[in-house]
């Protein structure tokens, strides 16, 4: 049993490319999605059914039995007013909550800013993947990113340096970074860079090394991740938020198949991570936040759905208050917007909830403005 | 300074280029660097990157449908091309006139976008900029679609005179409103949203009936001005010549302030870009004469690794020197993809204020990344690059350490290291005393041990710099 330390931690798990709504948490009983999904419809006997007129798509079960557990809230219609539809425009929206000018700032990363502002943890936020998010981009605040957590470091995967010479020229590089005066603004700042990266990747090396478990994820990418972030908590290095990303979700084409296999491999890496927990008895001051840039378009196009407009949003944790939040849109007609469910929940109450009930920071600045709360926390 | 300098002619191939292989390097020495940079300024001499070549092998870079295909087009004209400052002049307005796939969403047209600042990138600026009002993507980007007469749509008008020209503080809100209306019927067609049909090409329109043709005064000037116009006289600004002038030596000679900053901080050297603005303003804004007179300038020479490279010139510079992405094969989209995860996503800045530049591309996630990137490529004895190297090294015979050490960063550069850097370069080499060649056994030990120098000067913070 690990000791965790009882700060309020979040997990970040972006689904890139935008997730079906419609197909996620299926409103089986209504006649208009028979009607609007010829192709792509889930059929009534399959649905995992949550009340007589939602359920969840048959792959979806982890998420169907920690709702039953009272552990999982779905956030229906959450979105933002005229969406433009464009996966890259959108996801940027989520990231840095401006929807009206182009932001350069993430939302996570002023989070971040907040939870340690002195920056003393380069491990306080942590991403899993390449590349690092612009959500998790602040100017000054140190974040790291770890593409694979089993050979994360620096100089790792160089050819002409053997395993038992990679000690030795990890020191070196300390010390070629080591500050030294006289050598300039730029250099300074170039060796507090390296030798935070190098600290950072010295601390975090060590949770695979501690960590011990008999749970087994899959071996998909997103288990992976989501091992890896299990892995990093448990090991309690002060990391507060962590922040992974799968996809695609872009199912134009051949929806059925593709949208099986992605909520079969997201479910089960969820469980693991889960079940992970609950035996490290670790799960009491964690949370995870799924969200998506934006839902897909009510009828289908024959083989899979095209770009829309509101969407769902999912909170898990044994701390989460389970249930409904937020109201299912409207299929009518003359409900939509250009053919999509219509928004009715701002995206940015979304994460100021999270922000203030769980993370215990003021979400005004971090999101640019209030915004309502709900209560799933 | 000799005309045939090797330390030199490196320093004016990384910052008008990619950097030079020392083969390269030998070849333009011996010609002087005042006839290498007479070749880099007329890139016309050069044959063109074969896209015949390039197409035949990676047939979905013709017509980019994936953001990354448009990158990977460009990455691998920076890698292969033979004219490398016509390339890094295509790197240089693109940072400038930032146009992002994020909103624009048409991969293809960034591409023609960036193909204009190849085909005019040297020539008048005034030329330029009347490309740049009619290019589709731009015009998308800063919504002059939107631009009507009648009701106007500022934001081409502004950002024209405040980020690609002449700097905020240099015009009023009246004249970003004439300027708007000059440009108004200026837009693209065809205009059908992507679905369901998907993307078509753009081409610009000019819509007489949309235009307002009335009298419009601007900066001074009155008349029934049009788009054009209004550029003529931007491009007669001493605040254009000034802030052209600023850009110029931010990208090629050494690292300003940011931007934003720049209208309440003066520059590090005025007196070199007061230098620029004359030579902006004797050529009329011919920006191939403003590069001949900064490159042959002293305050250029003397800028040695004064300048944090940009992910792009790490990326692209590492892959030339180690010499094993010379024609099609895999992996030129990893190259791509890698630039984005380092911080610089090509074809895509965050906004049109652009990337951030200098120290600022640095942070803990993208420090580690590039360590990586180029230690990974120069810590491979297999590659030509690298191998070209061992080779130079080893007909020097037996080398002491100190010798190994400086062999290894003349032939890197000649790369200028600090004492710290050094003397851990030095400790490494005294470990295992002589590089020798005598045996079998020595010469693989020494070609293992360059492997670990050249990755650990590659992971060093003093190649950060170019």
């Amino acid at each position: 049993m690990a000791s965790v330390n009882q700060d309020p931690v979040v997990v970040v798990l972006q689904l890139s490319g935008a997730n079906d709504y419609l197909n996620s948490v299926i409103p089986y009983t209504n006649p208009l999605y028979k009607d609007n999904r010829p192709r792509v419809g889930v059929a009534e006997e399959d649905v995992l059914p949550i009340n007589d007129e939602l359920g969840f798509h048959p792959n979806m079960g982890t998420m169907k039995n920690l709702y039953d557990e009272g552990k999982l809230a779905i956030i229906h219609g959450i979105g933002y007013e005229n969406s433009p539809r464009s996966h890259f425009r959108s996801m940027d929206i989520w990231h840095t909550c401006e929807p009206d000018t182009v932001g350069t700032e993430g939302w996570v990363g002023r989070v971040i800013r907040d939870l340690d502002p002195k920056g003393e943890n380069v491990l306080k936020g942590v991403n899993f993947g390449t590349g690092l998010p612009r959500a998790m981009a602040v100017r000054g605040v140190p974040v790291t990113s770890v593409s694979d957590l089993e050979s994360y470091g620096v100089l790792s995967g160089v050819p002409s340096i053997a395993e038992q010479e990679k000690m030795k020229v990890l020191e070196r590089f300390a010390r070629m970074y080591a500050p030294a005066i006289g050598t300039g603004q730029v250099m300074d700042y170039l060796s507090q860079t390296g030798q935070d990266v190098l600290k950072g990747a010295d601390i975090i090396k060590t949770a695979p090394q501690k960590y011990a478990s008999t749970v087994s994820y899959p071996d998909t990418p997103v288990a992976k991740n989501l091992r890896n972030i299990a892995q990093t908590y448990l090991a309690d290095l002060g990391t507060q938020v962590f922040y992974t990303a799968h996809g695609s979700f872009d199912t134009h084409y051949s929806q059925v198949p593709a949208f099986n296999k992605l909520w079969t491999d997201t479910s089960a890496a969820i469980e693991s991570f889960f079940a992970d927990l609950r035996e490290h008895d670790a799960g009491e001051n964690l949370i995870m936040m799924l969200f998506t840039e934006f839902g897909r378009r009510v009828r289908d196009n024959g083989s899979g759905t095209d770009h829309g407009a509101g969407g769902a949003a999912f909170v898990i944790g044994d701390r989460v208050k389970g249930g409904m939040y937020s109201e299912y849109p409207s299929l009518k007609a003359e409900d939509l917007v250009q053919g999509d469910l219509a928004p009715n929940y701002d995206f940015r109450g979304f994460y100021s909830t999270i922000i203030e009930k769980w993370l215990g920071l003021d979400p005004v600045s971090i999101v640019g403005g209030s915004y309502e709360q709900l209560d799933f926390v | 300074m000799s005309d045939h300098d090797i330390a030199l002619v490196s320093h004016l191939m990384r910052r008008a280029g990619f950097g030079a292989s020392r083969e390269e390097l030998e070849t333009r020495a011996a010609k002087g660097y005042e006839a290498t940079v007479e070749e880099l300024l007329h890139p016309e001499r050069q044959p063109e990157v074969d896209e015949d070549i390039m197409f035949r092998y990676f047939p979905h870079l013709e017509d980019p449908a994936a953001p990354v295909q448009g990158q990977t087009n460009w990455v691998y004209r920076m890698i292969t091309t033979q004219r490398p400052l016509e390339e890094k002049m295509v790197l240089f307005w693109h940072q400038l006139f930032a146009t992002g796939n994020s909103k624009v969403d048409n991969p293809l047209e960034l591409v023609n976008q960036i193909g204009m600042f190849r085909r005019h990138g040297l020539g008048s600026y005034r030329d330029l900029l009347v490309e740049l009002a009619k290019n589709p993507a731009m015009i998308y980007w800063l919504d002059n679609n939107g631009n009507h007469r009648g009701a106007i749509n500022e934001n081409w008008g502004r950002e024209l005179m405040e980020l690609f020209s002449m700097g905020v503080g240099n015009y009023s809100e009246d004249d970003i409103k004439e300027a708007s209306r000059a440009f108004t019927g200026w837009t693209i067609a065809p205009k059908l949203p992507r679905q369901p049909l998907g993307r078509f090409p753009w081409g610009f329109q000019y819509r007489p009936e949309d235009h307002d043709d009335g009298e419009k005064t601007f900066l001074g000037h009155t008349g029934r001005f049009n788009g054009d116009d209004i550029i003529d006289i931007i491009v007669q600004q001493p605040a254009t010549a000034r802030f052209l002038s600023r850009h110029l030596y931010n990208f090629f000679v050494a690292d300003e302030s940011q931007v934003p900053s720049w209208d309440i901080t003066p520059p590090r050297d005025p007196e070199a870009i007061r230098t620029l603005e004359q030579a902006y303003v004797d050529s009329n804004y011919d920006i191939r004469s403003i590069l001949r007179v900064l490159f042959l300038s002293d305050f250029f020479k003397e800028a040695r690794f004064a300048r944090v490279k940009s992910p792009a010139e790490l990326v692209i510079s590492t892959v030339r020197l180690a010499g094993n992405f010379t024609a099609p094969r895999p992996g030129f989209q990893e190259l791509a993809f890698e630039c984005a995860y380092q911080g610089q996503e090509l074809l895509n800045p965050p906004s049109v204020e652009s990337w951030h530049t200098g120290q600022e591309w640095i942070d803990g996630g993208a420090l580690v990344r590039r360590v990586n990137f180029a230690a990974k490529f120069l810590g491979d004895t297999t590659l030509p690059g690298v191998r070209a190297i061992i080779e130079a090294l080893r007909a020097q015979g037996t080398l002491s350490p100190k010798a190994f050490v400086d062999g290894c960063l003349d032939l890197l550069g000649p790369l200028d290291v600090g004492e710290q850097t050094r003397s851990e370069l030095l400790a490494q080499a005294e470990e295992e005393g002589e590089l020798r060649w005598d045996t079998e056994q020595a010469r693989s030990t020494s070609e293992h041990r360059i492997g670990t120098m050249l990755a650990l000067i590659s992971a060093s913070r003093e190649y950060q710099f170019a």
